[in-house]
């Protein structure tokens, strides 16, 4: 194997500002996305994710023109995500500068989306983000239950949808879905490192590239989720508040055996 | 050292998709580069970026709406310089198969784009090749220098081999999946390349410098 496995840091968005908040709350400022994109260019990240987190009620126009500084910098990949709900959405970030676009809520609820992106676009542009969770059965009155124990959640993992992850991504990957972005809900915000179990269970399943993301606080976290099946690991607050930093992230799977650039 | 005026790159529009980042890693080698599917400014310029990502038959499509297959054609006749980047490397082959269906190409080089058999597929993330000698593109890069490559279908076997007094393309192989397929072509003015280099950052930036000291 001598594709590398990418570490991608995810700078989450709002108006403009990068934020990170444990669980998608209590959000904290940690400065300019463009000038952060830069630094981890420069840091040695594969690729970068923006996830626009205010998008579904922002201003959009704020995001395009992040997107477009950020493209006239920095020449690693750039995932976009957030509040993408048309073709349109996609054809506006592509032109802007994105490279990959991440499809979340608006293909729940409408899976030919889909289809429809990668029709026009080619799958190679479409991430499916995939917000998963344990089902859990502490609500008795109504209680979840998917075939594979992990169900897809929205908004940062208040709401359920009662649809098996797993099923979910495999669907997506047949309508044309070119890599899926797979948060744990359960690991988000805890450091207590990846989710191996979901991870492994989406590989089995999913024959396009996996990033796992959710749970990252060590640099010991990272070699076992690429075991567990990932092709890429993900993170946000440890990096922004430089608990880690790519380099040693990138060591530590070097050390454990995996091809990094 | 004299310098003349900058040279002029026409980066050939002809469908959507992130072709700004391609416009921004070349300009940023001291060229002037224009964003056009206009036919004579594409066939004047002193370089010629044809980008490309999606579907085979869409881009060939849009390729053939803007008479894109005429312009790289008549610019190798007269040996200007022309590359090809992902899908836009891939449309120099005789044809692609996408779901069993052929769509013809350029056919400025023999041979079919087929889709990668793989466990993971797209093949997605930054690869070593196995490099040509003597190459002018990765001049000066390490043997162990990695390529931002994103695709399904690749040209897994390469089937010119007599090119007469002309000296041989230069090929450029990448292994994944069950078979190695090609990365990169240097054949004369007409270079090509599977992965990235606008997205491949100081790797991707190099590599479009040898290009630009072609022109």
């Amino acid at each position: 194997m001598s594709l590398a496995v990418r570490v991608i840091p995810c700078l989450d968005v709002d108006a403009g500002r990068v934020v990170k908040g444990v669980n998608f709350e209590n959000l904290r400022d940690a400065g300019d996305p463009v000038e952060l994109a830069a630094a981890y260019d420069a840091a040695g990240a594969d690729e970068l994710t923006f996830l626009d987190i205010t998008a579904s009620s922002g201003d959009r126009e704020t995001t395009y023109e992040i997107v477009r500084r950020t493209a006239e910098q920095v020449f690693i990949p750039l995932t976009v995500g957030g509040g993408v709900r048309t073709v349109e959405d996609v054809d506006l970030l592509l032109r802007a500068g994105a490279d990959k676009v991440g499809v979340n809520t608006a293909a729940i609820a409408r899976p030919e989306l889909i289809s429809e992106i990668a029709h026009r676009f080619g799958s190679q542009v479409l991430v499916l983000s995939v917000d998963a969770r344990r089902c859990r059965s502490s609500d008795p009155a109504r209680p979840v239950r998917t075939e594979s124990g992990f169900e897809v959640t929205t908004h940062g993992g208040r709401r359920s949808t009662g649809i098996d992850a797993i099923g979910w991504a495999r669907r997506a990957a047949q309508l044309g879905a070119g890599e899926v972005l797979l948060n744990s809900m359960d690991a988000d915000g805890t450091k207590d490192g990846y989710d191996l179990e979901l991870i492994r269970a989406v590989r089995a399943e999913v024959p396009i590239p996996v990033i796992a993301s959710g749970g990252a606080g060590k640099l010991a976290d990272f070699a076992p989720a690429v075991s567990a099946g990932a092709d890429a690991v993900l993170a946000a607050s440890v990096f922004h508040f430089g608990d880690l930093s790519i380099g040693e992230v990138k060591h530590s799977l070097r050390e454990a055996g995996y091809p990094v650039r | 050292m004299t310098t003349g005026p900058a040279k002029r790159v026409v980066v050939l529009d002809y469908g959507s998709g992130n072709i700004r980042s391609a416009q921004r890693a070349v300009a940023r080698q001291g060229v002037e580069v224009t964003v056009t599917s206009d036919f004579d400014a594409a066939l004047e310029a002193d370089g010629l970026f044809v980008p490309g990502v999606g579907a085979y038959a869409a881009c060939m499509q849009g390729l053939r709406a803007v008479r894109g297959d005429r312009i790289i054609g008549r610019r190798l006749a007269g040996g200007r310089p022309v590359l090809g980047v992902c899908v836009g490397m891939q449309i120099l082959f005789e044809r692609g198969i996408e779901h069993g269906v052929e769509t013809d190409g350029c056919a400025e080089w023999p041979g079919a784009v087929e889709r990668i058999e793989a466990p993971v597929v797209p093949h997605m993330g930054w690869n070593v090749l196995d490099l040509p000698e003597g190459s002018r593109m990765f001049a000066g890069l390490p043997t162990d220098t990695r390529f931002y490559f994103v695709h399904s279908y690749a040209v897994q076997q390469w089937h010119l081999g007599d090119t007469g007094p002309l000296p041989p393309p230069k090929v450029a192989w990448c292994r994944y999946g069950e078979r190695p397929f090609v990365a990169a072509v240097e054949n004369g003015a007409l270079w090509a390349t599977q992965f990235h280099p606008e997205k491949s950052g100081d790797a991707g930036a190099a590599l479009l410098a040898n290009w630009v000291s072609t022109l």
